[in-house]
């Protein structure tokens, strides 16, 4: 069992980041393990906004040498940012082992597919580097804990942005870990991030075919899958609202899932609908969690709400 | 196998009086024992005596001990504000009792109850109505999946739509849903009733050994077993009464509503115990 939440303001920029940290703790009895945050803030200037860790939280705990190794860690993912024709514009260090960086491209790279995906591998062939995300208006914060507690360690609180999608973990069939939790970034298309509750069974059939296109997996977790199936589908030229539709009927087992792009938030439900979704939907606000209570936890008066059903498939625009 | 000559506290309220021995037909109260048939934890309320109180900043068992200790004080018309989707909210109650649940409520709301009338005023979330013995229960707004899971009886009603696998495992009572039913509703079905006003989703009935479905807009699909019956004079005529006493109605009537029963093609169990079927195979 995990918690996901997604909302939506269509009517500009909110406090998402206390409002999504609201839902999740909310959420917080379908698994406490990690929590993970997907948030859309306003794009600056084409610059990209990179989120990455260099350790795992747990990692941090042993060793004598871990803090040194961390530094230097970071510091071959700058150098490697430099000298990929890069500029850090600004920098903050989220914790001891995960940083935030704004930065800018002056080779073109930024409008190049291809030429960021190599830029991708480049900073996560530094041992132990991970992206969590780059995007133009997209930042991925996931780690250890409740809700409250990753967004106050990251600062989330004041976070102000359109969209957001969030989860709130019960590993089951991987490890306790920042590599497992969610959401998943749909490596290499920079803004699209997903957030899974359920179970695929068919996954390491089409885990060993995405692999021979040339996708990476960073964790064993059957939820990075959709994010990467999405992102093979999309770069294959399918459109978002498509690709999610086909991955009702390819994907096997129990589930539900949320995504979001740089403009707009989707959700769908396996055939046997046997995962949960509620809905709420105004001219202006789209709320969407796993229970209702979590919905409630932004809108204290009464709404109207319901759950889409099986084999159900939406995507709403900012 | 327990030793059964040992006396529990159960025996004492009349419980576990069964032979575990041969062919069983449980016999768990005497209708010589009336005090039996009232349960420990209900109370004698009067049903003119109304409370109301703000469950918006409690905790989820704080409300509950909220609605049992104004039950133990008399109270038989309860209204509850401000629920916010909470979940398990007002179950186990064992008594007649009218309760308002003055918005929405969560997962596991009403469950195992027996005898009270709900009526909730928003949606309510999965599994609501759980193992529901008798009563009358009505909500609104729409409800969530697994809706009236096991309900044993008493009437069930959802004026909006529902989600998936409605009246699972259903033993009794009636479930009235005023829109459109999710996939695997009325799935393995054992007796009771289910009217569905709207569109039912894929699988109706699937496994279903007995009851009887009602549909009024379009089934997706039939699930394994599932097949449609006829409609009697005595079924429209309650079912024209049922609905009514729900404000509900049929479009296009009763005699318009398609019914679906158990094609019993997958009875392959018989009366044998699982250890004399052993010695026969």
């Amino acid at each position: 069992m995990c918690g996901i939440a997604g909302l939506i303001h269509r009517d500009g920029s909110a406090g998402i980041g206390g409002e999504m940290t609201s839902m999740l703790q909310a959420l917080k009895h379908r698994g406490p393990d990690s929590s993970g945050f997907a948030l859309y803030g306003v794009p600056r200037n084409g610059d990209y906004m990179l989120r990455f860790k260099v350790a795992e939280q747990e990692d941090m705990a042993h060793g004598f040498d871990i803090q040194n190794e961390v530094k230097k860690r970071k510091a071959q993912v700058d150098e490697r940012i430099q000298s990929s024709g890069a500029t850090i514009a600004e920098e903050e260090d989220a914790t001891e082992y995960a940083f935030r960086y704004r930065i800018s491209f002056s080779n073109g790279a930024a409008d190049d597919q291809q030429q960021l995906k190599r830029f991708a591998d480049y900073l996560e062939d530094v041992e132990g580097a991970e992206i969590l995300s780059m995007g133009r208006a997209l930042e991925l914060v996931k780690d250890l804990g409740d809700a409250s507690r990753v967004s106050d360690q990251y600062r989330l609180g004041a976070f102000e942005g359109t969209h957001a999608i969030g989860h709130t973990r019960m590993a089951t069939e991987s490890d306790v870990d920042i590599r497992s939790a969610h959401p998943y970034w749909a490596y290499p298309f920079s803004d699209i991030a997903v957030v899974h509750n359920g179970q695929l069974t068919n996954y390491w059939g089409f885990r060993r075919d995405m692999e021979r296109r040339g996708h990476r997996f960073m964790s064993n977790c059957d939820s990075e899958l959709i994010a990467v199936y999405l992102a093979d589908r999309m770069a294959g030229g399918m459109a978002l609202k498509d690709a999610m539709a086909l991955s009702v009927g390819e994907l096997d087992g129990v589930f539900t899932y949320l995504v979001a792009t740089a403009d707009s938030l989707g959700m769908a439900k396996d055939t046997m609908a046997a995962k949960p979704m509620v809905l709420y939907e105004s001219d202006t606000f789209v709320g969407v969690a796993s229970e209702e209570v979590a919905i409630r936890s932004v809108f204290r008066d009464e709404i109207d709400t319901w759950d889409p059903y099986e084999g159900e498939v939406m995507v709403w625009q900012i | 196998m327990a030793d059964m000559s040992e006396r529990h506290k159960s025996h004492g309220m009349g419980l576990h009086r069964e032979q575990l021995a041969g062919r069983t037909q449980q016999i768990f109260f005497s209708p010589e024992e009336g005090e039996n048939y009232l349960y420990p934890e209900s109370f004698p309320v009067d049903l003119d005596s109304k409370a109301e109180f703000d469950a918006g900043d409690m905790e989820i068992s704080a409300i509950n001990h909220k609605i049992r200790e104004l039950m133990q004080a008399g109270h038989g018309h309860i209204l509850v504000a401000n629920p916010l989707a909470k979940h398990s909210l007002g179950v186990g109650i064992l008594n007649r009792l009218k309760l308002e649940f003055l918005g929405s409520l969560g997962y596991f709301g009403c469950g195992l109850i027996d005898g009270p009338n709900v009526r909730v005023h928003g949606r309510v979330g999965w599994s609501f109505a759980e193992n529901m013995m008798a009563g009358i229960v009505v909500v609104e707004k729409n409800a969530g999946s697994t809706f009236g899971a096991a309900i044993r009886g008493g009437d069930l009603v959802c004026k909006g739509d529902v989600g998936s696998r409605t009246g699972i495992d259903q033993k009794g009572g009636t479930i009235i849903v005023g829109g459109r039913a999710g996939a695997f509703s009325g799935f393995m079905m054992q007796r009771g009733r289910m009217i569905i006003l709207g569109d039912a989703g894929i699988n109706l009935g699937d496994s279903m050994y007995d009851g009887t479905i009602y549909v009024g807009g379009k089934i997706e699909s039939l699930g394994v077993d599932a097949v449609p019956g006829e409609i009697s004079e005595f079924e429209a005529e309650w079912l024209e009464r049922k609905l009514a006493a729900h404000g509900l109605s049929a479009a296009g009537g009763v005699r318009n509503l398609q019914k679906i029963v158990a094609g019993k093609k997958l009875w392959n169990y018989d009366n044998l115990e699982p250890t004399e079927k052993k010695i026969v195979l």
